[in-house]
Order: C-alpha cells, then structure tokens, then sequence
C-alpha cells in the first residue's frame, strides 16, 4: 500500500504531501502520523502542502486532526506552503482550520516549532 | 412570407467567384477591410458565402435560430470576436455582412430581369437573410467588446494598485478609491501571490485612500486576511478612519483579531517591532 | 450558447474521485480558466465527487465544455441513485465546519462555483448540476 513518507529530523517529524491523495491514503497518514509521535515522542510536526494545488473539505479536516491529534500527544503542528489559490477556496468553504498553525515555507517552520517548544 | 426560390440557390452558387471578387472589392473600398490580412479576408468570405448556400441548402429557411445555421453563427461569432479584438466597431464588423448586399442584388436583378415580381420578393428575401445575420453579428460583437473591457479594467486594476515592498518581509497594499467586490479581489490575488513571492511575513493593507466601507468589502478584506493567515503570514489593517471604524462596528462585524492601525506608519512601526527590528538614529 | 464537447465519468471508488478532479482541472484548463476559478471549481468537484461515491452510492459526472462567446463554461452533473437527500434544508447549512464531520458541504460547494442547481427527494436519487465560467 502506498504511504506519504515522514521524515524524522531530531525532534520533530517532516511530512511533504506531493501527490494527489485519494481519501484512504489521507487516513493512513493521521494514522502514520500519530504511530511516529508516540514512538519517538517527537515534539513538533511540519506538514509541507506547497506542491497541493487542491486542499479540499476533507484533507483539510485530516490537517485539522492531525493537529488535535499531536497537541494531545505534546507535540505541536505547523502547516507550511498553502499555495494563494488554496487558501482562497479554504476561506471561500468556510475552512478555516482554527487551530493550526502557519508559516510560509519549511525554514520558517521549522523556526516557529523550535520557539514554540522552547517556550513550553 | 415567400421563400427563398431554389433558382435563386443554383445563381447563389454558380456566381460564387464572381460575388467574392465584388464583395472583396466593396469590403476593400469602404475601409471594412482595414487591418485585415489578405489572405484572412479572403479566407473569411469565401468561407461566409460557403455557410450561406449550405445553411439554405439545409431547408431551414431564414430563421437563423434553428440548427441549420449553427455554423454560420459560430462562425459569425468567432469574427465578430477577432474584429473586437482588433479593435474594430461594430459598424465595421457588421458591414462585413451588409456589403454583400450590393454584389447579391446586382446578381439577382441579372438572374430575375425577366420577372419584376419574383425579383422584388427575392430581394426582400435575401435582404432579411442577411439582416438578420448582422444583426447577429452585431449582438455577439457587443458581447466581445464588454469582455474585453472587463479585461482591460481587470488588469487596470492590478496595475493601478501597486503592491509595495516597504522592507524586508514587509508588503504594503495601499487601496486608493472606492473598493468595489471584482476589484478588490483582484487586488487581494496579486497582494497573496507577491507574499508567496518574496517571503513576507506582514502585509499592510492600507485603507486610507478609501472613502466607505461596505459590508461586502469588509468581508472580502476578512475573507483576504484569513487567507493570508491560512499561508502562513499576518495583516495588518491600516488607515482605519473614524467613519469606517463606526460602520465595522455598526455593521457588527468581527474583525476576528486582525490589528488595525489610524494610519500607515504606525502599522510600519509594529511590523517591525514584530520582526525583532528596531530604527535608531545614527548617532 | 453550444456545447463543444462532453463525456462522463463514473464515480464508484475512492480512486475515481482523485481521476474525477484530475478530469476536472484538465477541462477547466482547456476553457482557460484563471488559477483561481480553477482551484475552486476543482476542489467543488471533489467534494460533489466523494458525496456521490459516500451517500449516493457511487453514480456518475457528466461534464460538457459550453461555447457562449466570448465566454466559456464547464458544467457537471453529480447523479446518482443513491437514497436521496431527506432534509435539503440541512443539506444546505454548514454543517460540518462544526467539526462533526456531518453535513454535505454543499453550501461549501455551492459558493465555489457560478451555477448551483440540486435536484433530489427521498427514494429518487440525487443530481447536482455545477456550472463554472471564465
């Protein structure tokens, strides 16, 4: 079965999502996801959307997850790269994922996770 | 109402050349053909008079709505649409059709001298015809020209609303006039593709130069601060006079956390406090 | 106003609906929509695409490519045979930004495209035609 790859980076957990996901394929993700976190206990997550030209209801509702998720497990989530096109058709669905953190790209990310841990 | 005689069909198509050469000539002559390719308007009108024999071949009569003259009207559309954008009015456009009256009748008047009746009644027959073609025509022209329009105004906004660097990682979008529903999210499109661009972190978005606020202006700037959040940057408000202050309010909306600033250089100030910066003198 | 080309594309499985968007973007490309319409129209085909596969029990899109120049417009029809919708009332209210993970999405779907039109009663399917322009 195919799977989205995480990467470990020391304390946190990288995820690019590059492809085109069908539902079962996001499911197996939160899955992955929270696994890897409680395994290594790893401390933040990145999830990289900048090559998704589409974020629909229900990815959105996955990241949204997925944040709650991690928060439970002591770990923070950042959602880095949403493409304008998207985060004009999230606002226009009503999709606001409160809740979620943001930044514009993997660098900036990764420094707002390392603050936040840091002022925990 | 007669109908076009099949006689007048079979002199429609034995004359073809001759009727192009003249209606060419005609095109030529009152200025219709300006700008056009010789070859285009060869091209175009021995295509038009092709469509016609095969529209009345197909028996539909003159009623250009029915099936039987779909091509011609896609074709007339298509031209209509490539004169616009050439430029042309649509005086010009339609005379492309109207000219070819002149060679029409020249030929019916040599096809019918025996017979003034029938003459007449095919004049007015053809006559109709094309009439209604040009009318045609006309329509779809005025159509093309307001797309057009609507897209030259589109990227007139987008000129006349710059968006400026004010420093690193800082963008400012000063709006200027009256923000009507298309123009500002033409603007908040660019204003969201140039944050991606350069990795800015704050945008300014200033309303000084804005005399009212709407409720749907005001959500359309709600709705372009989200996105902004949603990349992963902030908006800052500024330029926020009295009067708007008391509209957002009296219109109840929630401004949901987005810091609004009286005026410009204040919202400049806090950007740069937020990026860790600070101006000193220089001694 | 003509219809320059169509075709149809089943929804049954989860995959179809990814082939269903994949589809999408490349009509709306060949209308030559900008980026923006674009996304919207395909993220609304998403989410009509997976209600029909969800709680239609799978069904089929129908799209056609209409010529009304100087504008072009994709429309797609989402039908199925599937137990219809009871309540289109509460169909068409916000439903699942609540977080319930209920609700339809359809008012969602509905504000990403130009044309909105649901055709549905208990026991006889459902149908929802989109229509997006440039």
């Amino acid at each position: 079965m195919e799977r989205i790859p995480i990467l470990q980076m020391g304390d946190f957990l990288l995820v690019t999502i590059q492809v085109d996901m069908h539902d079962q394929l996001a499911l197996t993700l939160q899955d992955d996801l929270s696994e890897r976190i409680s395994r290594t206990s790893a401390r933040g997550v990145l999830i990289d959307i900048s090559a998704l030209d589409m974020v629909d209801s229900f990815i959105g509702r996955m990241i949204g997850t997925i944040s709650g998720l991690s928060k439970i497990m002591d770990a923070q989530t950042v959602l880095v790269g949403m493409q304008p096109a998207v985060a004009i058709t999230l606002v226009e669905l009503g999709l606001t994922l409160p809740g979620v953190s943001t930044a514009l790209n993997v660098e900036r990310g990764m420094k707002l996770l390392q603050e936040r841990v840091r002022n925990q | 109402m007669a109908a076009l005689q099949s006689s007048t069909l079979d002199a429609l198509k034995k004359n073809q050349p001759q009727l192009l050469v003249e209606w060419t000539h005609g095109l030529e002559t009152s200025g219709a053909a300006r700008n056009i390719k010789e070859q285009d308007l060869k091209q175009q009108t021995s295509d038009f008079l092709q469509l016609i024999v095969s529209g009345l071949e197909n028996g539909n009569g003159q009623n250009i709505t029915t099936p039987g003259w779909e091509e011609i009207r896609q074709f007339l559309e298509k031209l209509s649409h490539s004169r616009a954008l050439l430029g042309q009015d649509s005086q010009q456009t339609a005379s492309f059709i109207f000219s070819l009256k002149g060679p029409l009748f020249a030929l019916l008047q040599n096809h019918y001298q025996d017979s003034p009746a029938l003459l007449a009644e095919q004049l007015w027959e053809i006559s109709e015809l094309l009439d209604a073609l040009g009318m045609h025509v006309i329509r779809t022209f005025q159509k093309s020209r307001e797309a057009v329009i609507k897209r030259q105004q589109e990227e007139l906004l987008e000129l006349s609303t710059p968006v400026v660097k004010l420093w690193d990682g800082v963008l400012a979008l000063p709006m200027i006039g009256t923000l009507d529903s298309q123009r500002t999210q033409v603007v908040m499109e660019s204003l969201l593709q140039r944050i991606v661009d350069t990795g800015s972190e704050i945008a300014i978005i200033d309303i000084t130069g804005v005399p009212t606020v709407d409720t749907l202006v005001a959500q359309h700037l709600l709705k372009t601060v989200t996105a902004i959040r949603l990349m992963g940057a902030d908006c800052i408000i500024s330029g926020v006079r009295p009067q708007i202050a008391q509209t957002i309010v009296h219109l109840g909306l929630d401004l949901q956390g987005v810091v609004t600033k009286a005026n410009l250089a204040d919202a400049l100030k806090l950007a740069l406090t937020r990026l860790g910066l600070t101006v000193s003198k220089a001694d | 106003m003509t219809v320059r080309s169509s075709g149809t594309h089943p929804i049954h499985i989860e995959q179809d609906v990814v082939l269903a968007r994949q589809l999408a973007r490349k009509l709306a490309q060949e209308c030559g929509m900008r980026l923006i319409d674009l996304t919207k129209l395909v993220t609304a085909v998403s989410e009509l695409a997976r209600n029909t596969m969800v709680y239609g029990g799978g069904g089929d899109m129908d799209w056609q490519i209409l010529d009304e120049s100087p504008r072009t417009g994709l429309r797609l029809v989402f039908r199925d045979e599937g137990p219809g919708i009871p309540d289109v009332k509460l169909a068409m209210t916000d439903g699942w930004t609540s977080g319930s993970g209920l609700g339809l999405g359809l008012t969602g779907a509905k504000r990403l495209v130009n044309e909105f039109e649901l055709d549905t009663a208990p026991g006889k399917g459902t149908r929802i035609t989109i229509t997006r322009w440039t």
